[in-house]
């Protein structure tokens, strides 16, 4: 064989590559000439595993693994694009430390708190788990047993979920890492409109002539988003684009209206534009007579810290923060009279032309508003007032529930709707916005779960941040953590996660794929199926539900967090868990197992096996004989059928690209509330905010309020967490794909430059970064993506290494109890 | 200007050497590796798994830099967006101004000799071709990611696509 020059240096520099990438390609490899079957890879759909902008991608595989992703061309939500890490979708199950067997600390061969991590079999693991749960529950009742899901279990893993620990366990102890990230959304949807999720959809991108982004980093956070945003700004220059936010970051560089104002103050900027849209005459009258009411809000309503925190000691309105007392409109103008341009301008630290500019948007009839927000947003001590205060200004210019005019709430995981708010995974909700305290309520889930009535207990369990202060008080004691990096992604992890738990009386389990720092601080590992190795359903921020097949088998004794929910279940029979009356009153469920009236109860097992096609594996089906996903799809969609929460049938979702419900006749509601659009709304109502027993959608009072801390003399820099676009979460996925990794390798402090300078500190130097409660090592960064501005510090966390949450301070929204991750205050000094 | 430097790929020895250096790297890093988790035991990689003492306070390595070296990489299955092999510090990327279209746009390709950026990226929303870079494409750093001179913390079991043969056929 001779080879030309340019053979030559062609197979070297494949032989170069292909060393790099740890592979053997045969020097003169022409594929074709095997055949055109070895080239084939078999392609099917899924949403993207990671934020909650829900792309479609499809999957390539071959072989058994997943060799390739790109994004879905038929898929609405991204026409074929994808960001960076879901184009590195394909490598985040393959990370060379995944977890392929069940381990549990041991000393001498027994379970032992403080023993050594060790390879156990399902069966021991389980045992020793289910001994301890029964004991807690001996000792000290349903309550000191919890379970931390999240917004990434799939839809029925969320379900099977609700119903173990509600009605098998008896517990409302279930709360998602959702709380972390929407519950101030959920909270102010429920108080607002009197319904959960918005009215538009991303369908609003392609027809608003203004975006407002109210602390929200899309360009890094929702790229795909951006990118839909970015299309519809560079090609009609009339669209305006503000953003909001306490620094400068990417999203920044395509604002028209770039605005930083001082930490918190956000509330006042809403208050101000909902003044100057009344001083200045541009109420549609006719929309708030029809379609709305006035409320004013409790204030002073703490910090939701521990009750003996002297802050709550101080606050007057802590007893109901989120009561609520009817007014009329000229008493909401009077009240939004105050926050007039010069007061908002000197409090918020923003030139009074931008405030001016920004509120003319919102002013202007003629122009359709998007107003876009997450995280800034959620995570504040008055979160469900700054969604709240939002809807304000939509609904009194009436931009709202049509094309291009959308308050829109972005989420920040995969099915943070779909699973934790739509299934209800929190410790006061129920599925399709129904609510644990409410006893009608309770009745009607334990009539659709076929359960004896009395199960489900009435009060609401312990929220996220308060399961961990129950773990450090020794009063929750068995606790299972499935889908989340809690001990990273938890506040004030210093003083409450980890010594909750870390303290002798609890037991820990931790379900996860991969070794996380949450997994080690446990006391049982359980490996876990993850993305496409199961059959799963997420819901996106626009209410699109949307499925994948197991497409490929999850590696060594891996399973599914469904499998190990469902199998579990078998070891509880119904007359150790029940009372006595509740069994004596319905003997037939005496000697059955929870997984006999929980999954075997009749529509759970509905339907067979042989439903699911051929050329697709389903791991839980085959292990419980049935088609589980879709018996626990078809009973938890009965929930919300025939009243504006409709899901479509099961096997419509696998032949789709997702469907936004309420999917009535197996058609997609795009935009709620209005007539014509919705199938909800009467007709002649033009617009109704249905979920309101009168229809109208609540325009609410309340001020602005200072932070729970503010930098002092000490303590003299605010400090700023969140995400980078390369990484995910906490980086339990995104670290292990070299190429992600190797484009944003740890976490850095962004700082500004003169900060910097003031306390001696070089680019690049390491710093002490500490709180009141805790401290960190980092290296600075003051020349990098975010443009920090004076006395504010952004930190990552991402990081394993650098767990910036041991220093961030547990205070919440007193009426939603989510974390406010995005204002303390630290100190900085050079190592 | 930036582009494919054919001088690089003249003397053969530098490649090679580098091609046989990080092939012993990765074998030795997996070796390392191995040894460290017996039994499925859950390895400890403080920067990917926590500290074992995840309280700790431990020291930080330096910010790594980027990789400038302008070699190109190859790609892990053909969708994959390229990764950048250059530094793009301070880049203006805006409303305004874009500096990577600079080089990458296809009329400046042959003064810069950069590559020209897909040909996918002149596709709209809708699927038609246009004139230039469709608008929904502008933000390059979405996709397209610079990358650093680390180590990846744990190997990762990905399998090339043209190695693996379907046990089925």
């Amino acid at each position: 064989m001779s080879l030309s020059r340019r053979d030559m240096l062609k197979a070297q520099a494949a032989a170069v590559a292909a060393a790099a990438a740890n592979i053997v390609i045969p020097a003169a490899a022409q594929p074709v000439a095997q055949g055109i079957g070895t080239l084939e890879i078999k392609w099917s759909k899924a949403p993207c595993r990671f934020c909650g902008t829900g792309c479609g991608v499809m999957v390539g595989v071959k072989g058994g693994k997943v060799v390739a992703t790109h994004g879905d061309t038929l898929a609405e939500v991204n026409r074929g694009l994808n960001c960076i890490k879901g184009y590195f979708l394909s490598k985040i199950m393959y990370g060379g430390d995944r977890l392929t067997t069940p381990l549990m600390r041991k000393k001498n061969g027994v379970y032992d708190k403080n023993g050594e991590f060790t390879p156990v079999s399902w069966d021991e693991a389980f045992g020793v788990m289910a001994d301890r749960l029964k004991a807690v529950l001996k000792a000290k009742g349903p309550t000191a047993v919890g379970m931390f899901g999240s917004g990434q279990w799939t839809i029925w893993e969320g379900y099977a979920a609700t119903k173990l620990m509600r009605a098998g366990f008896r517990s409302n102890n279930l709360d998602p890492n959702a709380r972390h990230c929407m519950a101030s959304a959920a909270f102010a949807f429920m108080r607002t409109f009197g319904a959960d999720e918005p009215m538009g959809c991303y369908d609003d991108f392609e027809a608003a002539d203004a975006f407002v982004l109210w602390g929200s980093n899309m360009a890094e956070m929702h790229p795909i988003l951006w990118t839909r945003l970015t299309d519809r700004r560079l090609s009609h220059p009339h669209v305006k684009v503000a953003v909001l936010s306490t620094f400068t970051h990417r999203s920044s560089d395509l604002a028209d209206i770039p605005i930083v104002f001082k930490p918190g103050a956000d509330l006042a900027i809403l208050n101000y534009i909902a003044n100057h849209i009344i001083t200045t005459g541009r109420v549609n009258k006719d929309f708030v007579k029809n379609h709305t009411t006035f409320v004013k809000g409790v204030t002073d309503i703490g910090y939701g810290l521990r009750s003996d925190h002297p802050l709550e000691m101080k606050a007057k309105g802590t007893a109901n923060p989120a009561a609520t007392e009817p007014i009329d409109f000229d008493a909401y103008a009077k009240f939004v009279k105050d926050y007039t341009l010069e007061k908002v301008s000197a409090l918020t630290g923003v030139e009074r032309g931008f405030l001016q500019e920004l509120a003319e948007l919102y002013a202007d009839p003629s122009r359709k508003v998007m107003s876009l927000w997450t995280m800034g947003c959620n995570q504040h001590v008055r979160g469900v007032w700054a969604n709240q205060l939002i809807y304000n200004i939509h609904l009194l210019t009436g931009k709202i529930a049509e094309p291009g005019n959308s308050p829109f709430s972005l989420t920040g995981q995969p099915s943070a709707c779909g699973t934790a708010r739509e299934v209800g995974t929190f410790a006061h909700r129920l599925p399709a916005d129904m609510a644990v305290a409410n006893p009608e309520h309770r009745k009607h889930t334990e009539e659709i779960w076929h359960v004896p009535h009395g199960l489900i207990p009435p009060k609401p369990g312990y929220h996220a941040v308060e399961q961990d202060r129950m773990l450090r008080d020794g009063k929750l004691n068995f606790y299972w953590i499935q889908v989340n990096n809690n001990l990273q992604a938890a506040p004030n992890n210093t003083q409450e996660t980890y010594p909750g738990y870390r303290n002798p009386d609890n037991f820990i389990v931790v379900s996860d794929a991969y070794p996380t720092v949450t997994a080690l601080a446990a006391d049982v590992i359980l490996p876990a199926a993850m993305w496409v190795e199961k059959e799963g359903a997420y819901g996106n921020a626009e209410r699109r539900t949307h499925f994948w097949r197991q497409l490929v088998n999850a590696p060594g004794e891996a399973r599914s967090d469904l499998w190990q929910m469902m199998e579990f279940s078998k070891r509880f029979t119904t007359d150790e868990m029940w009372p006595a009356e509740i069994l004596e009153a319905n003997p037939n469920y005496r000697g059955k197992t929870l997984f006999d009236v929980l999954f075997k109860n009749g529509n759970v097992d509905r339907y067979a096996a042989s439903e699911i096609p051929a050329e697709y594996e389903n791991q839980e089906s085959k292990a419980f004989g049935f088609y589980v996903q879709k018996g626990l799809f078809e009973e938890y969609a009965t929930f919300g059928r025939g009243h504006g929460h409709d899901l479509g049938p099961f096997d419509l979702y696998h032949e789709t690209r997702g469907l936004r419900w309420p999917v009535v006749e197996n058609r997609e509601t795009r935009w709620r509330y209005r007539e014509g659009l919705d199938p909800y709304v009467k007709p002649g109502r033009g617009v109704e905010f249905y979920g309101q027993p009168d229809g109208r959608a609540k325009i609410i009072a309340v001020p602005y309020e200072p932070p729970a801390e503010s930098p002092d003399k000490e303590y003299d820099i605010w400090l700023v967490t969140g995400r980078v676009l390369e990484h995910w979460h906490s980086g339990s996925m995104t670290m292990r794909v070299p190429e992600l990794f190797r484009a944003f390798p740890g976490a850095v402090c962004f700082m500004h430059a003169e900060d910097a300078r003031v306390r001696g500190i070089n680019q690049g130097a390491e710093i002490r970064l500490a709180s009141r409660r805790g401290e960190i090592r980092i290296r600075v960064d003051i020349r990098g993506r975010n443009r920090m501005p004076r006395g504010v510090v952004f930190v990552p966390w991402f990081d394993a290494s650098e767990l910036i949450n041991k220093t961030t301070l547990d205070a919440t929204d007193p009426i939603s109890k989510q974390t406010d991750f995005k204002k303390c205050a630290v100190k900085i000094t050079a190592v | 200007m930036r582009g494919q430097n054919y001088c690089r790929l003249n003397p053969w020895a530098r490649p090679l050497l580098g091609a046989v250096l990080s092939g012993c790297v990765i074998l030795l890093s997996g070796a390392i590796y191995a040894q460290n988790a017996p039994q499925g035991a859950p390895q400890i990689v403080p920067r990917v798994t926590g500290n074992a003492d995840p309280m700790s306070d431990p020291p930080v390595p330096p910010i790594p830099r980027p990789i400038t070296d302008d070699r190109r990489v190859m790609r892990n299955y053909p969708e994959q967006p390229p990764v950048i092999p250059h530094s793009i510090d301070n880049y203006q990327l805006t409303l305004r101004t874009n500096r990577c279209l600079d080089c990458h746009s296809r009329q400046h390709t042959e003064a810069s000799g950069a590559p020209m950026i897909s040909v996918t990226h002149f596709t709209d929303r809708d699927g038609q071709v246009l004139a230039d870079v469709t608008p929904r494409r502008y933000f390059c750093t979405i996709c397209h990611v610079t990358q650093t001179n680390v180590k990846p913390l744990v190997p990762n079991t990905f399998q090339d696509m043209l190695l693996i043969r379907d046990p089925k056929r």
